[in-house]
């Protein structure tokens, strides 16, 4: 008896679930860090998402449709990323999804949409596993990590005249993917590392690390990972006296990294390898000035989430909200977004990347470099 | 030559303070026999105290680096050893006669509840706080030099200071002896007059009190933490606990310097991928040859 019971209540949740997200238009999940160490990241994917969002709501949303977007919080884990991603597929019924933000969060992720037919778009997964496996649903807004290894390394091995390297990665599959790919590179043009390393992500002392450093005298340092654990490192390179070059990726856009650096004196000079500045485009000056209007740095990857928003919008728009032809859709056209023109290969990445260069200064501001 | 100095250096004062959150485990372990897995978490809850009391110090103008540093201590000091008397007293105490296994789970149930509690009222995201002290010592020597940061020269002194009024409270004060008197026998104790309730008490307020000392100059050192920095450094100081043998007060503190030293070393002159791996290798040789730890006494069955 208690059986059937069950069973009717579950039926009835079903209905009344069912009835609730008919109302609720069209349901876009955007999935990153909430919590832990990396919440930053995730905070700045959920602004981009928001205001991408609102801006295609006022002006009629989606076929006619308003979008309303689910919050989810991998907490950069993979197994926690496979669980929500199963809920944002079963239980929201999201049509797409624009995120996740680590990689090895992104790539689990990404098998559970494709099997459910669900558009995915990562503002911010540079891997290169996540497109190279082929899944139909799958697009990034930025580039890959061995365009943005190719970048440090000629940067370094060009522009930097360096000839001792030690690199550095967190073990993780972005940070020990990017620092493999700049390695490929730089050993490609003839110069080898005298240091390959990796560190313990949530530790906080890398003062043997530094040491080993110092003791190998190299004069750039490259570390693949993200700034948690890149400021820490910085700080206790500059208080053993180590004055060599720090470079990093895309994994240290966020003014957390002066803050866990303990003072904008000790990122100074530090290099990064990021996208073009989005106030180089017209239509990105325009919403980047808005965020700052309402008192919001449009730091790191906000302008990339705003964008993935886009092209999800304009994707599902042109295929009557069908996700599946969607993702045909994206691979055939190219959208314009507040980031310039943007078109896909047949994997899902951009058919242009646009790694430059950035130097922080002493005040904790990064400015692209000139080159 | 240098760089194994410097290597030594860096070694000594992540040891001691592993050897300063060791204590915590140690104490607990040797007066009730239970692991006290929330002490780590304890230490982060004191990471946050500092940058508030930082903030405070700073909101009202007083910026000197001795007062600061001293008003931090001691704030610091009490609010984290009132965390530590609650703890006991809602999680552990009402357990007090149940089996170990039930005051374990409970020691992991608060845990989790000082994390999320931590998370929730303070924010999930990265926190740092300003450089307060900076500048270094540098030594040259030969071609080399080794840099010491005057701020690593306080957490060394900080932490044998405190190892040394610790050691004076249970070797020379009453409690002290209260205390060695409830580890040796707690029911004989009890009956010749001592309050073990209030002395174990006692015990999870020096534990906290050691594990803020270590917060305190962790968090002015590195500068960064986050509601899940207690996990990594808790299980550290816990090994280091064991190394030296649980229970034995000189133990944990000659575990942590090991155990510090041990990581240093292997990680500046071999592989740091590998540094976490040699560390608790060195715990398993330790543990064959010697099963209750570096200094720690066997424990022996009462009939």
């Amino acid at each position: 008896m208690s059986n059937t019971v069950v069973r009717k209540t579950l039926i009835a949740l079903a209905v009344a679930g069912a009835a609730f997200t008919a109302q609720a238009d069209v349901v876009i999940g955007v999935a990153g860090p909430h919590t832990g160490a990396y919440a930053a990241f995730g905070e700045q994917l959920w602004r981009g998402a928001e205001k991408a969002a609102m801006d295609i709501n006022a002006k009629g949303g989606i076929n006619g449709e308003m979008i309303k977007l689910v919050k989810a919080d991998d907490a950069c884990e993979p197994k926690q990323a496979v669980s929500i991603a199963n809920r944002l597929v079963d239980s929201d019924e999201a049509v797409a999804v624009v995120g996740h933000f680590c990689s090895s969060s992104s790539i689990p992720a990404s098998t559970i949409y494709e099997e459910a037919g669900v558009l995915m778009v990562t503002p911010a997964s540079t891997n290169p596993a996540l497109t190279e496996r082929g899944l139909p649903n799958v697009f990034r807004v930025c580039g890959r990590d061995d365009q943005q290894g190719d970048v440090a390394a000629s940067y370094i091995v060009g522009d930097l005249g360096a000839k001792r390297v030690a690199i550095l990665h967190d073990k993780d599959t972005y940070g020990k993917g990017l620092a493999d790919a700049m390695k490929d590179t730089m050993n490609a043009y003839g110069v080898e590392e005298v240091l390959y390393e990796g560190l313990t992500r949530g530790e906080k002392d890398f003062n043997a690390v530094v040491t080993k450093i110092r003791s190998v005298d190299a004069d750039v340092v490259y570390f693949g990972g993200l700034h948690s654990e890149a400021g820490p490192l910085v700080r206790q390179m500059r208080e053993q006296g180590l004055t060599a070059t720090f470079i990093s990726g895309d994994g240290i856009v966020s003014d957390e990294f002066v803050s866990v650096a303990g003072s904008p004196e000790y990122v100074d000079g530090v290099l990064m390898t990021f996208g073009a500045d989005p106030t180089s485009y017209a239509a990105g000056k325009v919403v980047v000035d808005e965020f700052r209007a309402s008192g919001i740095e449009p730091e790191g990857y906000v302008m990339y989430s705003y964008t993935a928003m886009q092209v999800v919008a304009a994707a599902l728009d042109a295929t009557e909200l069908d996700p599946i032809a969607a993702s045909d859709w994206l691979h055939e056209n190219s959208i314009e977004t507040v980031m310039g023109t943007k078109k896909f290969d047949d994997k899902g990445d951009l058919t242009i990347s646009d790694y430059v260069m950035y130097e922080w200064d002493d005040k904790g501001n990064y400015t692209m470099l000139n080159n | 030559m240098d760089i194994v100095l410097q290597q030594l250096v860096n070694g000594l004062t992540l040891g001691s303070v592993y050897g300063l959150i060791a204590i915590g485990y140690t104490m607990v372990y040797g007066i009730i026999g239970m692991i006290n897995f929330a002490h780590g978490d304890v230490y982060m809850v004191s990471s946050y105290l500092t940058a508030i009391a930082i903030a405070l110090f700073s909101f009202f103008g007083l910026d000197s680096f001795p007062i600061i540093i001293f008003g931090t201590l001691i704030f610091t000091i009490i609010v984290t050893g009132a965390y530590g008397w609650v703890i006991e007293r809602v999680a552990y105490r009402p357990l007090r006669n149940s089996s170990r296994l039930s005051v374990l789970i409970s020691a992991i149930g608060m845990s989790l509840i000082l994390q999320n509690y931590v998370q929730i009222s303070q924010g999930a995201r990265q926190q740092g706080i300003p450089t307060m002290l900076s500048g270094a010592i540098r030594f040259d020597i030969g071609d080399g030099f080794v840099q010491i940061t005057y701020m690593k020269l306080f957490i060394l002194f900080a932490a044998f200071l405190g190892m040394g009024v610790l050691t004076y409270i249970i070797q020379k004060t009453k409690l002290g002896r209260m205390c060695r008197a409830t580890q040796q026998d707690r029911k004989m104790a009890s009956i010749l007059g001592i309050n073990t309730d209030r002395v174990i008490s006692s015990v999870f307020v020096i534990g906290a009190a050691m594990a803020a000392l270590a917060g305190v100059l962790v968090t002015l050192d590195y500068g960064a933490f986050d509601f899940y920095v207690g996990f990594i450094i808790g299980i550290k100081a816990f090994t280091a606990a064991v190394l030296g043998g649980i229970g034995s007060l000189p133990g944990a503190m000659l575990g942590g310097v090991i155990l510090g030293l041990s990581e240093a070393l292997f990680a500046g002159l071999i592989s740091s991928d590998y540094k976490d791996v040699f560390s608790f290798s060195l715990l398993v040789i330790i543990l064959i040859f010697r099963p209750s730890g570096l200094l720690g006494k066997p424990e022996v069955e009462k009939v």
